[in-house]
């Protein structure tokens, strides 16, 4: 069966790659800094099961100090001009477009193919993990596909992918090492604590302010945790089922739901939602890191008040 | 109640507005609070480091990357801008749209993960946002191209967002179910994925009506 755990083994050769070649790049300062980086990224996506939680641990550090001290760099691997790029572009012609669209065809097919056919029940990719195994095979055979068509040098793959990790940065760790953070905070009671001051500012009898209170908890403790499945647990467990669903007599499928779907307004405005939010930043080298949350406020705050309004109408006919 | 923990949170919030470096922060804000809740320090740190190994799925997105690239080299960016400027009628607002229309379907029916920001709208999306904003505006400053860009990502995540839940085999959707069930009411996924439907149709409209206005306004502010 091909499981993630073969994802992870492809994804660290290919950090490790861009390891290596950071080390051997003299046109960036930081050179060893971008090496340590990387190399500790491959480190901890090929024997990440084998050095213990303490060794995992350590190696966080390690990848926050160097980020965090300023020792990562931005590598120049060698690539085409903006004008050969326009030549290329020209004499290629529409085809180009062929390779880019391999990634999601192979992944969209794929993934329908392999649920709505036999093969489903064959096992031969981990159980909901189907569409990650074929993303990957898509990005074998579109690299294959480039190989055979254009004939680039042989480490173009690792050079070209190096460019862009590079120009991320940092911000391609980050998210998951909010997603640990997020971890922690739950380890501390943050949730329950949150939870019982949200209880504490609702006041007693009005419904609607009831749903309110429980729509913007959801964005707000969404917004400091970064996801909306970190805070549907607490808002549920503190308004959501006692008040809205059990005392108000409300329909809990609509109660869930588009509580849920408050909380997601709340991912739209937070830099901790990194992924989402700050990645996309750095991919297209925005002036502000912040840009892009921004940019969501003015979607995300009409929507949760109609969430709200949601909740208030269709819960409670 | 020990309200320390709580302290965590606040040393994120300050880190990010003070705009320090988000890695140094989050490891500090993680250490803080373990350390507040009254574990001991070795704990906290292989508390973390277990933690992010449980999360490495989300570091499989970058495969992508060496292929990007490579068709970067190739003129992939270029391509997709002189594709948009043959279009006579395609607008930013009009194409971006579009992309919200086809990344909520496609969520909608669990393939949430073909598209994204390295995926699509890096090399494709804000190609060709830009090639359309100049046409409709003339050369694009700064800021304009900063808006087009940033709105092309906002798109990509409103689109996911609000799709993603109708697709009743979802995360989000298994953990709705799972928490009620802990208080004895038992829901169907399908029962709950009906409910994303009127926030998807409302996210689409109010969105697609922030696209539109764009257009207005590269079209006002320029030639």
């Amino acid at each position: 069966m091909i499981t993630l755990h073969w994802l992870y083994l492809l994804a660290g050769a290919m950090f490790a790659g861009f390891a290596i070649l950071s080390a051997g790049d003299r046109s960036n300062a930081k050179r060893w800094g971008n090496a340590a980086f990387w190399g500790l990224m491959a480190l901890s996506l090929l024997g990440g099961d084998l050095i213990g939680d303490l060794g995992n641990g350590f190696l966080v550090l390690g990848l926050a100090a160097l980020a965090g001290f300023g020792f990562v760099g931005r590598g120049q691997p060698a690539t085409t001009s903006e004008a050969e790029r326009e030549a290329w572009s020209a004499r290629l012609g529409n085809k180009l477009f062929l390779p880019a669209l391999i990634i999601p065809a192979t992944a969209l097919l794929g993934t329908l193919l392999y649920n709505y056919s036999p093969l489903g029940s064959s096992g031969l990719f981990e159980a909901k993990r189907e569409t990650y195994v074929l993303l990957g095979l898509g990005v074998l055979l579109a690299i294959l596909t480039i190989f055979v068509w254009l004939k680039p040098p042989p480490l173009t793959p690792l050079q070209e992918g190096r460019r862009l990790i590079d120009s991320i940065g940092w911000a391609a760790v980050l998210p998951q090492m909010l997603a640990a953070l997020g971890v922690l905070f739950a380890a501390a009671g943050v949730g329950d604590i949150i939870g019982g001051l949200t209880r504490s500012v609702i006041p007693e009898g009005s419904l609607f302010l009831t749903a309110a209170v429980f729509g913007i908890g959801m964005a707000l403790f969404t917004m400091v945790m970064g996801n909306a499945f970190a805070a549907f647990p607490v808002m549920a467990a503190a308004i959501g089922v006692p008040l809205l669903i059990q005392d108000y007599g409300g329909n809990p499928a609509v109660v869930g739901a588009v509580g849920m779907l408050a909380g997601f307004c709340g991912t739209l405005m937070t830099p901790m939602a990194a992924n989402f939010n700050l990645v996309p930043a750095a991919l297209l080298e925005l002036k502000d890191q912040y840009g892009v949350v921004k940019a969501q406020v003015a979607t995300a705050l009409p929507l949760l008040a109609l969430n709200i309004l949601i909740i208030y109408v269709a819960a409670f006919r | 109640m020990n309200y320390w923990p709580l302290l965590g949170i606040l040393l994120v919030v300050a880190g990010f507005a003070l705009r320090l470096n988000p890695m140094l922060v989050v490891t500090v804000a993680a250490l803080a609070t373990g350390l507040l809740a009254g574990l001991d320090p070795l704990a906290v740190i292989a508390t973390f480091g277990k933690a992010f190994n449980d999360n490495r799925i989300i570091a499989i997105v970058w495969i992508v990357l060496p292929v990007i690239g490579m068709l970067e080299r190739f003129g992939l960016q270029q391509r997709a801008a002189t594709l948009i400027r043959s279009m006579r009628k395609a607008t930013t607002g009009k194409l971006l749209l579009l992309y919200l229309g086809y990344r909520q379907l496609t969520a909608a029916i669990g393939l949430h993960s073909t598209a994204g920001q390295a995926q699509t709208v890096r090399p494709l999306v804000a190609p060709m946002a830009l090639a359309a904003a100049e046409k409709e505006h003339g050369e694009l400053d700064e800021e304009t191209a900063e808006t087009v860009k940033e709105l092309a990502a906002a798109t990509d995540n409103v689109g996911l967002f609000f799709g993603e839940d109708i697709f009743f085999a979802i995360g989000s959707i298994v953990l709705i179910q799972a928490t009620l069930a802990t208080y004895g009411i038992d829901l169907a996924p399908l029962q709950l994925a009906v409910w994303a439907i009127p926030t998807a149709i409302l996210a689409f409209l109010i969105h697609g009506a922030r696209l539109l206005l764009l257009d207005r306004r590269l079209r006002r502010s320029g030639k």
